[in-house]
């Protein structure tokens, strides 16, 4: 056996070693304590979880607490007893704190659980051996108490090349491993050299300071006896050799590098004590429930080491070692240079306590009082870490941190060799302790300033990309117009009848308008996000949800506008079926309502997901859902593509109607994702990858809605022939604007319950009321004159001209109000914001009243021809009901804002708000009442479509409308109970899924009654558009890989962006780093999957353009 | 029981206080302490008693101001220091009050202004030196000659010292002469044979004297060096420095530069190197630091002591070094353990 070449190390001194007195005695055994005390935290890392509870009865080697996490280990009960508690007890801790501890009250009979070696160590797989040794409770026994499995396995991923077990023991006093060589040198052995089997280093070393000669003559003469592999390396006694680095440099000259471990360069290093634990574990089958401490000091009459049980208090060790408790002035746990004092003497040992120093006041007497530095160099002549300890001392002293950390204060170990030599008597390790807590601290703070930041630059990126989108649409606003005059006059050529093309245009405009809300919303959400971003944490999270409830609202009102839209066409569509088809339009009814219902479950998740970000089921289940959506939304397609296939001429209208459908599809999903985008932003929002997918989204979203807009111009057209189908269409939509309304109220409603404000408020929502009562008379009187010209039709054009006329001037009234409502605002004590406010809302107003005199232009128009011209009037009267209804929107939103203000001034009137929310809660359900009456006022609207059935269809419709009405009543107090916490029992029990079930098969019966009524009354409407059908279809399969792609992108770039979330809270939170490590690799997989799939798509395009 | 609550590590050397670095750093330069008082008189003596109870005086008048404890801080032997170093470095002639305003300045402005012990840039013994050199030339410059060359024929009694320094001695011209650095210094035109065949302070007796002052210090801080209380690194940088450009300039000029060995024995060569330059508060830390503060110190003594217009260049070369001391440490960290290399200058957010 060749001897191990000895290198050195930089530093070090020779403090006084004091390990004779703890000689003396041979290994002392102490009794059983009354009670032992277990730290659920006995080491570095996680504490465990407790596996009993108080009053069971355990015996010896029983677990008592299995790991929790990574750094983790299970605890076992080191004797037979009972469980008295598990409380709070002082722990051996520097910080002097207490903590959860499992107490055992011992039985005295030392009953053993059965005993099952791991007698077939050398065949199992080392990591199942490895898992053993974790069950084993099997931890470093040296310093931090790092969990062997982990160290064993963090080894195993370089060539291993050496592995030291450390024995050097340099501490002074200390003569625990000292100890247990000599007493259990076969023991030792054999732990090593099953250790040796999992890691199959290729040296085995055992370092030992020379001054401990009957250690290692009984290691060597037990090695050569063996003829071991295992080599003993004598180092020469100096403090720190025992330290890991020192170690491994002194027996391999290598140097580990700084902020990396033993592991990166083949090194393993294992403590003595963990060897033969290791060996107790797989030959004897005990777990770690004892250990090898010294008990010294001048304050003992009898200093000794002895074998003890973890959970042992001090006090009964002292007691056993005689103390003299009038001359202990000093207890320290761990050794002199490196242990930590103790407050109190009931303190457990645990796994790591290897010394137990009673030191008296004579023996390490109270620090001299610090002088100066006189930077006389010593303690850089004693580092082993070859640090400027003087430097160091300065810059902790002036708080340089950079400085500090420059001079490489993170590789100072805290061996306490420069405090040992300093002149001056300066606490430098304390120093230095304080200084890397100080540094760590502005980290933190760094990190945190640089997301501000980072959040600030987005923002203003944001705030750019906004207004330029602003001008982009404004430009668009500008050039589609002659383009559209284009489109229409060429598809006026084409139609059969040339009085179609007013009435598609104004369809086409509507669905221009709706878009234009959309946007307009939009944008205040983002304004809003904004605000949040702003202002910190709570107002954020309250902002989020106000934006998630809006664009739920967007969804709603994108899912309704597709509804209308196919609405509106699947009669058209169906008409050619007549009523040989009335089962898959009912099929289609309820596959819409499956649809709308898997939409609203969606957003609910969304968010609860919202609210806890961080619930992977929930995100399983919004997967799920979101799947279920698109099923739901695929089938809805289907259904409304095969009645159009069935129709008479099945390829002029199928291609339009499809692709519009699967357009509308297209925005619908891309507003999703976009929604879902918008939320990942916010919750990390210095993702730059997200925002520039935001944006992509957001473009995409618009050349989808332009589609939209562009197919749905001439779908209309199609329809135009027969002027019924428009009418009802129309009709259609008017409910579909009141249900619109609805929403919105239903909004303010919930948003006035979160923000409960003033009577300023108050009063402005009285106006609304008041608004909002005005338009449903308005509606009422619309509906009135609709049958008159519908039986005399070339009468039609004076009264329709003066409800035009009426309608304008009730828009100007309500221009009057709203302007009185923003004096009165003014008037109310505001500030500057709420001015700008009432600036844009005037802006939004004057585009208003623009609006309706474009819209009367072809309402003019249309009155010249005589069939569609009430239809026309129809059409002005609504608009100009939406614009008050925008407008009443608009103010809401308004005193919203003011709210949120006055919210923010007011926070402590919190009583008197809640008794306003109240009050505002009831004004919204006469709100929605009410709304329900203009449904109704509309359903009438409907009857002169179908004149033969009026009356039946009209109560029909009312029925309808209440069906629908009291859905979405069960649906909100459902959603109301579930925000107030109530669990999913007690929503059960509650009388609401019930209504909503009665409700939704009320609502299934009437529409499936209703269907046959529609479809006859559009039995007119025939469409002829041939001429387009074969391109349409190419372009049609090209759009829709092309929006494949899109979306095989975006989810790559989401999974993207996904895994680098996770790669941050990796760095973040490294003792989660398994289970994000999971959540990576299947970001990754997902990511792999989407370009996979988005280059076959890529493929299938390009082929497609070649055929093409 | 009262347990005491105190951060690790709970052990201390014992007995190695500033206050025995300064101490024994005191007791080193007793042997030159010896030489010059056999040498030049007792002078030497006076000064330091005088030297000692200014400074005492001065830090502990300062220490109330500022507040202090001044019985603590008069302890630590660091004023003692100061005024030692300070009055083996005057002439033992020269006037109280020379010795006095040199010891109060260099407590005063070059240690206690800037915070006392362990604050101070510059080394506060050569602050008063200097500034005494630079204000009172005449008497600054007046060394006593060795006894068998100056006219006297002896050195200063210990009376006549006391004379010379708080009264003036009318005679003291018969006593003094020049230092061997300074005749060669003002050998003019003279080659170097010439010179030290014709200067009377370039005579062997004189510069026999000097030899063994600088051997005295030599001895003490050998002494120094096995006490480690201070490293080699400075020490041996200046002299090797000193030694290496001397060398390389009589090579070249064998007829105008002094010889090495005349270098390293005359003036305070060894007395600078082991007790000046190795100041710890105003010196580099790392050992590579002190190398080049050394080789600094030694390359501005050889460059005042050759060109510039003093005879010595100790108190200048140190002072001048003490201004780039911070930066050197800046420059010459050791590579800490598990670091490749060192790291240099204060490039913040620089890794390896």
């Amino acid at each position: 056996m060749e001897a191990v070449n000895i290198f050195s190390f930089h530093g070090g001194i020779h403090p006084p070693e004091n390990k004779a007195q703890s000689l003396q005695l041979p290994l002392g055994r102490p009794r059983l304590p009354k009670e032992l005390i277990l730290p659920l935290g006995q080491h570095i890392g996680q504490a465990s979880r407790p596996l009993v509870k108080a009053g069971d009865k355990v015996l010896k080697g029983e677990s008592i607490a299995v790991n929790n996490g990574f750094l983790s280990s299970y605890l076992h009960a080191p004797t037979s007893g009972i469980v008295t508690s598990i409380e709070s007890r002082p722990i051996a801790h520097p910080s002097g704190l207490s903590d959860i501890c499992i107490i055992i009250e011992p039985d005295n009979k030392e009953e053993w659980i059965p005993l099952s070696p791991l007698n077939n160590w050398q065949e199992e797989a080392p990591t199942d051996v490895l898992a053993y040794l974790s069950k084993m409770g099997i931890v470093g026994m040296g310093g931090a108490g790092f969990p062997t499995q982990v160290k064993l396995q963090g080894a195993q991923k370089n060539i291993l090349k050496h592995f030291i077990i450390n024995a050097a023991e340099c501490e002074p006093y200390i003569t625990a491993d000292d100890m247990l060589i000599r007493e259990k040198t076969l023991e030792l052995i054999l732990g090593i050299e099953a250790l040796q089997h999992l890691v199959q280093a290729e040296q085995v070393i055992i370092g030992i300071e020379d001054n401990k000669p009957t250690a290692i003559a009984k290691l060597n003469e037990l090695l050569s006896e063996r003829g071991s592999e295992i080599q003993v390396a004598v180092v020469p006694t100096k403090y720190p050799s025992g330290g890991e680095k020192q170690l491994i440099q002194l027996i391999t000259g290598q140097e580990v590098p700084s902020g990396q471990f033993p592991a990166d360069i083949g090194v393993l290093c294992q403590n003595v004590g963990t060897c033969v634990a290791v060996h107790n574990a797989i030959y004897l089958g005990q777990p770690l429930i004892s250990r090898f401490t010294t008990l010294t000091g001048d304050a003992l009459k009898a200093p000794q080491n002895v074998e003890v049980l973890l959970g042992t208090p001090v006090d009964h060790l002292l007691d056993y070692a005689e103390a003299n408790n009038k001359k202990l002035h000093r207890l320290v746990m761990g050794g002199p240079m490196m242990g930590f004092t103790l407050d109190s003497t009931a303190v457990p040992v645990v796994k790591t306590s290897n010394c137990i120093l009673a030191a008296t006041k004579k023996e390490l007497p109270e620090p001299d009082p610090e002088q100066a530095c006189i930077r006389c160099g010593m303690c850089e002549q004693a580092c082993p870490a070859s640090l400027l300890p003087q430097q160091l001392l300065w810059f902790s002293k002036s708080q340089e941190l950079e400085k500090a950390e420059h001079h490489n204060l993170f590789d100072c170990i805290e061996c306490g060799a420069c405090s040992y030599v300093c002149p001056s008597s300066i606490p430098l390790v304390q120093y230095y302790r304080h200084t890397k807590s100080s540094i760590r601290e502005a980290r933190e703070a760094a990190v945190k300033s640089d997301l501000a930041k980072q959040r600030f630059e987005a923002r203003k990126a944001r705030q750019e990309a906004e207004i330029a989108e602003k001008e982009a649409k404004r430009l668009a606003r500008k050039a589609p117009a002659p383009a559209k005059a284009a489109d229409t006059t060429k598809a006026a050529s084409k139609a059969a009848s040339a009085s179609a093309a007013p009435a598609a245009n104004a369809e086409a405009k509507k669905l221009k308008v709706d878009v234009a809300i959309a946007k307009t919303k939009l944008k205040k959400l983002q304004k809003q996000l904004l605000e949040a971003q702003e202002n910190e944490h709570i107002e954020d999270i309250q902002a989020l949800q106000l934006q998630v409830t809006e664009q739920e609202q967007q969804v709603k009102q994108l899912d309704e506008q597709l509804a209308k839209v196919t609405a509106a066409q699947a009669p058209a569509a169906s008409a050619s079926t007549a009523q040989s088809n009335p089962a898959v339009s009912a099929e289609l009814k309820k596959a819409k309502v499956d649809l709308a219902l898997a939409g609203v479950k969606l957003k609910k998740l969304q968010k609860q997901l919202v609210e806890s970000p961080d619930d992977t089921e929930l995100k399983d289940k919004i997967s799920s859902l979101e799947k279920e959506l698109s099923a739901a939304q695929a089938l809805v397609d289907k259904l409304s593509a095969a009645p159009a296939s069935n129709a008479q001429e099945p390829a002029a209208k199928a291609p339009v109607s499809a692709e519009l459908k699967k357009a509308k599809v297209d925005v619908a999903m891309i507003d999703v994702k976009l929604k879902k985008l918008q939320k990942q932003s916010t919750e990390s929002p210095d993702d730059q990858a997200l925002k520039d997918q935001i944006s992509g989204l957001e473009k995409d979203l618009s050349a989808a809605q332009a589609l939209v807009e562009k197919l749905s111009a001439p779908a209309p057209e199609a329809k135009a022939p027969a002027a019924k189908t428009p009418v009802s269409a129309e009709l259609k939509k008017a409910k579909v604007d009141v249900a619109m309304i609805g929403v919105k109220l239903k909004k303010l409603q919930k948003q006035l319950a979160e923000s409960p404000d003033d009577q300023a408020v108050q009063d402005q929502i009285a106006n609304l009321e008041k608004d909002l009562t005005a338009a449903q008379a308005l509606v009422e009187k619309l509906s009135a004159p609709t049958p008159e010209p519908k039986e005399s039709a070339p009468a039609a054009n004076a009264p329709s001209a003066a409800d035009l006329k009426k309608a304008k001037v009730s828009a100007a009234m309500a221009g009057v109000k709203l302007k009185k409502l923003q004096k009165q605002l003014t008037e109310t004590p505001d500030d500057q914001g709420l001015k700008e406010q009432i600036g844009k809302l005037e802006n939004e107003l004057k585009d208003a009243q623009e609006l309706v005199e474009k819209l009367s232009a072809p309402a003019v128009q249309t009155s010249t021809t005589q069939a569609t011209a009430p239809l026309a009037a129809n059409v002005g009267d609504l608009k100009k009901l939406k614009i008050d209804a925008a407008m009443a929107k608009a103010t809401v939103k308004k005193v919203e804002k003011a709210l949120k203000k006055a919210e923010e001034i007011k926070a402590p009137e919190i009583d008197i708000l809640r008794q306003q929310l109240v009050e505002a809660q009831k004004r919204a359900d006469d709100l929605e009442k009410a709304l329900a009456n203009p449904a109704e006022v509309k359903a009438e609207v409907a009857a002169p479509a179908a004149p033969s059935n009026a009356n039946e269809d009209k109560k029909r419709k009312i029925d309808l409308a209440i069906a629908k009405a009291s859905i979405k009543k069960a649906e909100k107090n459902i959603e109301l109970l579930k925000e107030q916490g109530k669990s999913e029992e007690e929503i059960n029990s509650s009388e609401w899924p019930k209504k909503l079930e009665e409700a939704q098969q009320k609502l299934d019966a009437l529409t499936s009654d209703e269907m046959p009524e529609s479809v006859q009354t559009a039995t007119q409407s025939e469409t002829k558009e041939q001429d387009k059908s074969p391109s349409d279809l190419s372009a049609l399969s090209l759009e829709e890989l092309a929006d494949k792609i899109k979306k095989q992108k975006i989810a790559a770039a989401m999974a993207k962006a996904q895994i680098n979330k996770l790669n941050k809270q990796l760095a973040n939170e490294p003792e989660s780093a398994s289970s994000i490590q999971q959540d990576i690799d299947a970001a990754r997989q997902k990511q792999a999957d989407a370009e996979a799939l988005l280059t076959q798509l890529t493929d299938a395009q390009a082929k497609a353009k070649e055929s093409q | 029981m009262g347990l005491l609550r105190i951060s690790s590590p709970h052990t201390q050397r014992g007995g190695r206080r500033t206050s025995w670095v300064m101490q024994m750093v005191i007791l080193a330069t007793v042997p030159g302490i010896i030489a010059q008082t056999w040498l030049f008189g007792w002078g030497v003596l006076i000064n330091l008693a005088i030297a000692g109870l200014t400074a005492l005086a001065c830090e502990a008048a300062i220490l109330s101001i500022r507040r202090r404890a001044v019985a603590f801080f008069l302890k630590d032997y660091s004023a003692l220091l100061t005024a030692v170093l300070l009055a083996i470095a005057l002439p033992p002639s020269v006037p109280w009050w020379v010795t006095v305003t040199a010891v109060g300045v260099g407590i005063i402005f070059g240690k206690q202004l800037y915070g006392g012990l362990g604050n101070n840039p510059f080394n506060p013994a050569m602050v008063g030196y200097a500034m005494a050199l630079v204000s009172f030339p005449v008497p600054m410059t007046q060394w006593l000659g060795a006894g068998s060359l100056v006219a006297a024929n002896e050195i200063l009694s210990f009376s006549q010292s006391i004379d010379a320094i708080f009264s003036g001695l009318p005679a003291i011209d018969s006593y003094t002469m020049a230092t061997p650095l300074d005749g060669f210094k003002h050998k003019d035109t003279l080659d170097s044979q010439a010179a030290f065949a014709s200067i009377p302070a370039l005579q062997a007796a004189s510069i026999n004297s000097w030899l063994w002052v600088n051997l005295a210090y030599l001895a003490g801080g050998i002494g120094l060096l096995w006490l480690r209380i201070i490293t080699w690194h400075t020490p041996v940088a200046l002299l090797a420095t000193l030694f290496a450009l001397a060398g390389v300039f009589h090579l070249f000029d064998m007829n105008h530069a002094a010889t090495p060995w005349f270098h390293l024995t005359t003036g305070a060569a060894m007395f600078g190197a082991f007790f000046i330059a190795t100041d710890p508060v105003s010196s580099c830390t790392s050992n590579k630091g002190k190398l080049i503060y050394g080789a600094g110190i030694g390359l501005l003594i050889y460059i005042i002591r050759t060109w510039g217009g003093y005879p010595d260049g100790v108190a200048f070369g140190v002072l001048l070094m003490n201004f780039s001391a911070p930066l050197i440490d800046y420059y010459t960290q050791p590579r800490t353990y598990g670091h490749k290399k060192a790291k240099t200058g204060l490039k913040i957010g620089e890794d390896n």
